[in-house]
């Protein structure tokens, strides 16, 4: 297998726990509320999908379960962030680190131990072709992402809830003045953004790379953080970064196949140096960010 | 019989902390009514109408609408009684539609309520682009899909907050058209002002609040405007005293065709700005908020400052400035107090000894570096009483204080400082008309001794009062200089909004 059919082939499958976090920031963050703690929520959706699906109870109810454990923790996030109104970024971070804690205490017994992941789907004849054949054989939680990042663009564009959601997130005190209920539109939000943080920690573990490790995360919670203002809170943008995270990712593997001339370390190293770069161009771009972005993000809202 | 009342208020008291902000006020407003609620600012009225439209709740007091007691405990519970609200500063959402903004409050295909807007503009006399970005459009226009959006729920009572302080003169009369043909649809309209001549023109019954209670009930048409005046203030109405002409001399601010595109792309460019203020003259800015007159200052004060190549563009004292900094300009005999009298002239949280430190210092205040504490009391204690500050001393923070004594203190600083060129903006605003006078007439003292008085204002008749010259901005272009005396309000406002000069 050529490099390029391996990138082609693997980058949907290493860009999804990417795109899912990323996704549910993104309403997060549409909504005007700021979610630092994806790393931990990451981390417990994984360790608890990889033991249910350690004990024979199946992906279904891993990625099930991974999802209500997301909620849980989100939950906490949303009652000292919007319930008690405490700085968003401190509660985010204090989170974040309390799921990164748990992760590793519940899976303490579980170190190193192995699954078997999820089967590709192929679309037929289109998997058949030459090179590119590979990107059409994918699992079936990917075929979902695609599906969920399609609603989610169409749920901004078109639906009457995107468009409450960027009002509260632009102007809540407006928005509560014309009748909204913020805070729970907000914590709704949240509790979203929980769920698909719990899902992309699940796909890490029991379908990527299916087994588990303390660490495993290894900084993807804030990737999609990045990637959520890399996309500049748009769908399909945040989309194609996650592709580019995905892509990037694998051909450092690649280049250790096929001893490419250049070190490894910095191919590993390039996903993060490509958002520190990203980040720094859009952000120097005041016109895209107040155009595109949350201007309440952030802010602690009461009525 | 009579009809019942539209909306009938009893005993309506809220208090923040020890503020009581509402003291008992009844309110009767009839079916098919126009009706004043009038006061200075921090009369209470703002307050009320937060309690009749549910943003906040009363302490105590009783609410009946057509006939049936209720509780108003929210801005959805209010609208769905039929409450509409108009709010001073708009509650629009920038970053959308016109047409989604409307969607925001009522349900229905975009297709369907952009032809409803249309419709409404027609019937109303107010028109507006269904898919204009809220962000470009201007202060009026927004005002009109406030409107707009209020009346697709087909309210009963419809409140505007202080509706005109938006609008050129040209506007105000559209404005009261659309409300009367409103009233004759059958919506009763709550109108806050603190416009007599206004009132008289539009409402057929007014309640006048002063400091949170009802003092008085009358119909305006019958009283005239000394009669409002006293019961609004307490007193009668200070009389307007018109500068008198006075020898000018040297140019000392000078705007060259400035332009600036600034970085935000909801604010306003400036194209080809220029001014001369003299020594021993006030320069009035007029025009509608929203029109660059934010920008300007900023360029004035040195918050944005442009390349080294352009710094001829802001000339103070006869040197090109346009590349320096804030602390540089203030060195030269430039003094400055700001719209935002919180966070940008004082620091909320600080006392107001500490605030007269920000500029001050150069008085004295510092020795060897660290602050002189007696030298910086004695100061703040010589502002308070010479600008007539009303607090409890130099160690109160600035944040306690109401507008008009802060706003106050704060110019006795920067007044203090003695600079060769003082640049106010909103020198008045939400000041109470005892202070107002007082500031008004400490500027025209400024100018008498010589200092060169430059004012942002978007109360015509304050630029009238004390100002030599007027320019009007519009759209980030200012016009050429008009004499304040020989210039009638209507010229202003063909400026204002963009009407005059264009083929001339």
């Amino acid at each position: 297998m050529s490099g390029l059919s391996f990138i082609l082939a693997g980058m949907l499958a290493a860009a999804t726990p990417f795109l899912l976090a990323a996704l549910g920031e993104l309403v997060v963050e549409r909504a005007g509320v700021l979610n630092l703690g994806l790393e931990g929520i990451m981390a417990l959706g994984a360790v608890v999908a990889f033991i249910v699906v350690y004990h024979g109870g199946g992906h279904v109810a891993a990625f099930g379960v991974a999802a209500v454990a997301g909620i849980l923790l989100s939950l906490v996030f949303g009652w000292l962030a919007l319930g008690l109104r405490a700085n968003q970024v401190a509660v985010g971070l204090a989170v974040g680190i309390l799921g990164q804690g748990l992760s590793s205490l519940i899976g303490n017994s579980y170190e190193s131990l192995t699954i078997t992941g999820l089967p590709k789907l192929a679309v037929p004849v289109l998997s058949d072709l030459p090179v590119v054949g590979g990107l059409f054989a994918q699992d079936a939680v990917v075929w979902l992402s695609l599906l969920g990042t399609a609603a989610l663009w169409a749920m901004f564009r078109y639906s009457r809830l995107g468009l409450i959601l960027r009002a509260v997130g632009e102007n809540p005190q407006a928005a509560r003045a014309i009748g909204y209920r913020v805070v729970a539109l907000r914590l709704g939000a949240v509790v979203f953004g929980g769920a698909m943080a719990g899902l992309a920690g699940a796909y890490a573990a029991t379908v990527y790379t299916p087994l588990w490790a303390d660490g495993m995360i290894a900084g993807r919670g804030w990737i999609a953080l990045a990637l959520v203002v890399f996309g500049t809170w748009m769908t399909g943008r945040i989309f194609f970064g996650a592709l580019l995270f995905g892509a990037v990712s694998l051909a450092s593997l690649v280049a250790q196949t096929e001893n490419w001339a250049v070190p490894s370390q910095l191919l590993s190293a390039l996903p993060y140096i490509v958002t520190i770069v990203v980040l720094g161009i859009i952000t120097s771009n005041k016109r895209l960010l107040k155009i595109n972005g949350v201007a309440s993000l952030g802010e602690p809202f009461g009525p | 019989m009579e009809p019942a009342p539209l909306l009938t208020l009893r005993g309506m008291t809220k208090a923040y902390g020890q503020v009581v902000a509402n003291d008992a006020i009844d309110l009767t407003v009839g079916q098919n009514s126009i009706h004043a609620i009038l006061g200075e600012n921090g009369a209470g009225k703002s307050t009320l109408m937060k309690l009749i439209y549910g943003v906040e709740t009363p302490d105590a007091g009783e609410v009946v609408w057509q006939g049936n007691p209720v509780q108003l405990t929210s801005p959805a519970e209010a609208r769905r009684l039929g409450i509409g609200m108009v709010f001073q500063h708009f509650s629009l959402f920038e970053t959308l539609t016109v047409v989604e903004n409307i969607a925001l409050i009522v349900a229905g295909p975009k297709a369907a309520l952009a032809a409803r807007i249309r419709e409404l503009g027609q019937d109303f006399g107010l028109d507006v682009d269904p898919f204009a970005h809220v962000h470009s459009l201007s202060v009026g226009e927004r005002q009109r899909v406030e409107i707009i959006r209020c009346l697709m729920t087909e309210p009963k009572l419809l409140i505007l907050d202080e509706p005109t302080s938006v609008l050129p003169p040209q506007a105000v009369g559209l404005l009261f058209d659309t409300l009367r043909r409103l009233r004759d649809r059958g919506v009763s309209i709550l109108f806050i002002s603190h416009k007599l001549d206004e009132i008289q023109a539009l409402c057929d019954c007014a309640t006048i609040l002063r400091g949170g209670r009802v003092t008085g009930r009358v119909d305006p048409r019958a009283h005239d405007a000394h009669d409002l005046a006293r019961m609004m203030i307490g007193r009668d109405m200070p009389p307007p005293m018109q500068a008198e002409p006075h020898p000018v001399g040297e140019v000392r601010l000078e705007l060259a065709a400035l332009d600036h595109a600034p970085d935000d792309p909801f604010a306003v460019g400036l194209s080809a700005v220029s001014l001369r203020l003299h020594a021993g003259e006030i320069l009035g800015i007029a025009g509608i908020s929203g029109n660059g007159q934010a920008e300007l200052a900023k360029l004035l004060s040195g918050e944005t400052r442009l390349s080294a190549a352009r710094c001829d563009e802001v000339r103070l004292m006869g040197q090109g400035v346009a590349h320096l900094d804030p602390a540089a300009r203030r060195a030269l005999g430039f003094a400055f107090v700001p719209e935002e009298r919180l966070g940008r002239g004082a620091v909320p949280e600080m006392t107001l000894a500490d605030n007269s430190l920000l500029t001050a210092h150069p008085l004295g205040l510092l020795k060897r570096g660290f602050i002189d504490r007696r030298r910086e009391a004695e100061f703040t204690a010589a502002c308070i009483r010479d600008f007539d500050v009303r607090t409890s001393g130099p160690d109160a923070e600035a944040g306690a204080l109401s507008g008009g004594n802060l706003q106050k203190f704060i110019m006795g600083r920067e007044i203090s400082l003695r600079p060769k060129v003082l640049f106010v903006a909103q020198p008045t605003w939400g000041v109470d008309i005892g202070a107002a006078t007082a500031i008004r007439q400490r500027l025209v003292q400024m100018r008498n001794e010589g200092v060169a008085v430059l004012v942002i204002s978007e109360e015509l008749e304050e630029l009238f009062e004390i100002c030599d010259r007027i320019q009007v901005i519009h759209k980030g272009h200012l016009s050429p200089s008009l004499d304040a005396r020989n210039t009638r309000a209507e010229e202003i406002g063909r400026w204002m909004i963009g009407a005059a000069g264009v083929a001339a």
